[in-house]
């Protein structure tokens, strides 16, 4: 008897234990982050790495850590792509939760399952071979690897978030804030748009979010499609390149122990603290959701 | 105009909406099975490449991309089963449990490439591993876990009640009852979570970059810390790094499709496993 009891509490302190890795990770993640960047610190500015427009890491005479272009080039990447994604995504979960029948929502569900699937290296294929010759062909560009064909595919990469998320709150809707629109003469339309979207607002701005997370953290597509220049971007027909797409190019061929070895870690850190913000925001209203379907 | 106009014009664009998703969708297999499916054969998926990549086959990437996810799952299936047993079966509502699940969800939103990096300052920096397919392996373990955690929860979670209540009724333990009852009637929603988790693990790049993926060698990895060829990796190589991009197009079509059908069969398979269980249940 003692020895089954033994191995009872063994498991739970052992399965504990084991729980624990997952904070252990996260924790592990911001802390090699941070002590890393920390010595790049010691030789750039804090305002001159958030501020300054200029990164020429590799400059023989004064080298210069700005990711202020590479901000730029992630926000207007990740808010075309969001004005691009959003109306689509949210359009597909409307349907497939107060529209489509029962036997083309269970069609359209692995589709969009099937869509996350796609690697992010297959889709920045598509990107140089697809959607950049069609670019440059209806905008007379010489080539379209700009950030117009980032934000395209990264509001495809972002659908089955915004999808999938966008349909749960819209489908934690109490089904009596609908039937009471519609004894008042409201259309099945006229309710959806005034009734069903707007009791759902949080988790849809959280399905946005958790869109927007995953376009902001996205690396291959944007490294392979959007052209890959350092400079200030001055529209979308610009090429950019991202503090994700930085970190992928030049970690491999910098030297462990530079200034420009510590500086790809800050911009990691960067990247890491605005999707960590973004996440608890997010989930922070989709719990509000949640409370209230209940 | 009136109001059923108008709602006939929404309901139109909601359809054209879900339209638009199912024709991405189509695009990227018309494409992909359209142009690689010229470069498709036996001889592709079974030889080295030759002439600095302009010919041959894609052997290796097919190798180590399967020896890298089997790896990682090795890593992740364990220890991410073992954390939702925890958070599932035992845990009380305190700030330890809060924290572990606030940190799995935080963990899921975390950029790949931020993976990578953690990957190259851990476990090639900080453990000397050096960069090898068990590094890699290891990085992309804690980039799938979260996703192992919450489906195997999910399983566990849709074991009824009544039959746990059965098991501890009769005198077993509650590890007892998790061993015998509990994990058994879980395995097959367990296993759609390992899947999809081979899956994800199968088809990323950025925590492979810095970790042991290598642009090409001459001899499969024989040891845990060799380099490794990876498809990703290959296609990336294929499409913007190689000197003749030109002529290696149609390989990298090829290497594309192949990398999309082990993906795509990946989540097939865990879509019928699912299918079969809802069934059976």
């Amino acid at each position: 008897m003692l020895i089954r009891h033994f191995w009872d509490k063994f498991w739970e302190k052992t399965l504990a234990a084991l729980a624990l890795v997952a904070v252990l990770t996260l924790g592990g993640i911001f802390l090699l982050l941070l002590t890393n960047s920390w010595k790049a610190f010691s030789h750039i500015s804090l305002s001159e790495f958030f501020s300054a427009a200029a990164w020429n890491p590799a400059a023989y005479e004064t080298p210069t850590f700005g990711i202020g272009a590479m901000l730029w080039s992630t926000l207007l990447v990740t808010l075309g792509a969001m004005a691009i994604g959003v109306p689509l995504g949210l359009g597909t979960a409307a349907f497939m939760s107060e529209l489509a029948p029962a036997r083309l929502r269970n069609l359209l569900k692995p589709a969009v399952e099937m869509l996350a699937a796609v690697p992010s290296v297959v889709i920045g294929f598509l990107g140089i071979v697809l959607v950049g010759p069609f670019l440059a062909r209806v905008f007379h560009l010489p080539n379209g690897l700009n950030a117009l064909n980032g934000a395209i595919l990264l509001a495809v990469m972002s659908l089955p978030t915004l999808v999938s998320i966008a349909e749960d709150a819209i489908h934690a809707v109490p089904k009596a804030y609908k039937e009471a629109s519609y004894a008042l003469g409201a259309t099945r339309w006229e309710t959806l748009l005034r009734v069903t979207l707007p009791s759902c607002r949080s988790g849809l701005i959280a399905a946005i979010m958790l869109g927007m997370g995953r376009a902001i953290g996205e690396t291959m597509t944007v490294l392979m499609a959007t052209g890959n220049a350092t400079a200030m971007p001055n529209g979308f027909f610009d090429p950019v390149r991202t503090l994700t797409a930085t970190v992928a190019i030049e970690m491999g061929e910098t030297p462990q122990g530079t200034t420009h070895f510590y500086a790809l870690f800050a911009c990691a850190l960067t990247l890491f603290v605005i999707t960590l913000l973004i996440n608890v925001a997010a989930e922070r209203l989709a719990a509000s959701y949640r409370k209230k379907g209940q | 105009m009136n109001r059923h106009f108008i709602q006939t014009l929404g309901h139109a664009s909601m359809v054209a909406c879900a339209a638009a998703v199912v024709a991405f969708l189509g695009l990227i297999l018309f494409e992909l099975v359209g142009q690689g499916s010229t470069v498709l054969s036996w001889e592709f998926l079974s030889a080295f490449p030759r002439k600095g990549m302009t010919e041959g086959g894609i052997f290796p990437a097919v190798f180590g991309t399967t020896l890298v996810t089997l790896v990682s799952t090795l890593f992740a299936a364990p220890l991410g089963i073992a954390c939702a047993i925890y958070l599932q079966e035992y845990a009380a509502d305190n700030f330890f449990t809060r924290l572990v699940r606030a940190s799995i969800r935080n963990l899921a939103g975390v950029p790949s490439i931020v993976y990578g990096l953690f990957g190259l300052a851990l476990f090639v920096q900080g453990m000397g591993l050096g960069a090898s397919v068990l590094t890699s392996g290891l990085t992309l373990a804690l980039l799938t876990l979260p996703s192992v955690i919450t489906t195997t929860e999910e399983a566990l979670r849709n074991v009824p009640r009544l039959t746990r209540e059965g098991a501890l009724a009769l005198g077993a333990t509650k590890w007892e009852t998790i061993y015998t009852v509990v994990l058994p009637s879980a395995v097959p929603g367990i296993l759609t979570g390992v899947i999809l988790a081979l899956s994800r693990a199968a088809g990323e790049t950025a925590p492979i970059l810095f970790t042991g993926v290598a642009f090409y060698t001459r001899y499969l990895p024989g040891s845990p810390f060799d380099e490794f060829m990876a498809l990703p990796y290959h296609l990336y190589i294929l499409s913007t790094q190689h000197h003749a991009i030109a002529e290696v197009r149609p390989l990298a079509y090829g290497t594309a499709l192949v990398l999309l059908l082990l993906v795509l069969l990946l989540n097939m398979m865990a879509f019928v496993v699912r299918a079969r269980y809802r069934r059976s249940a």
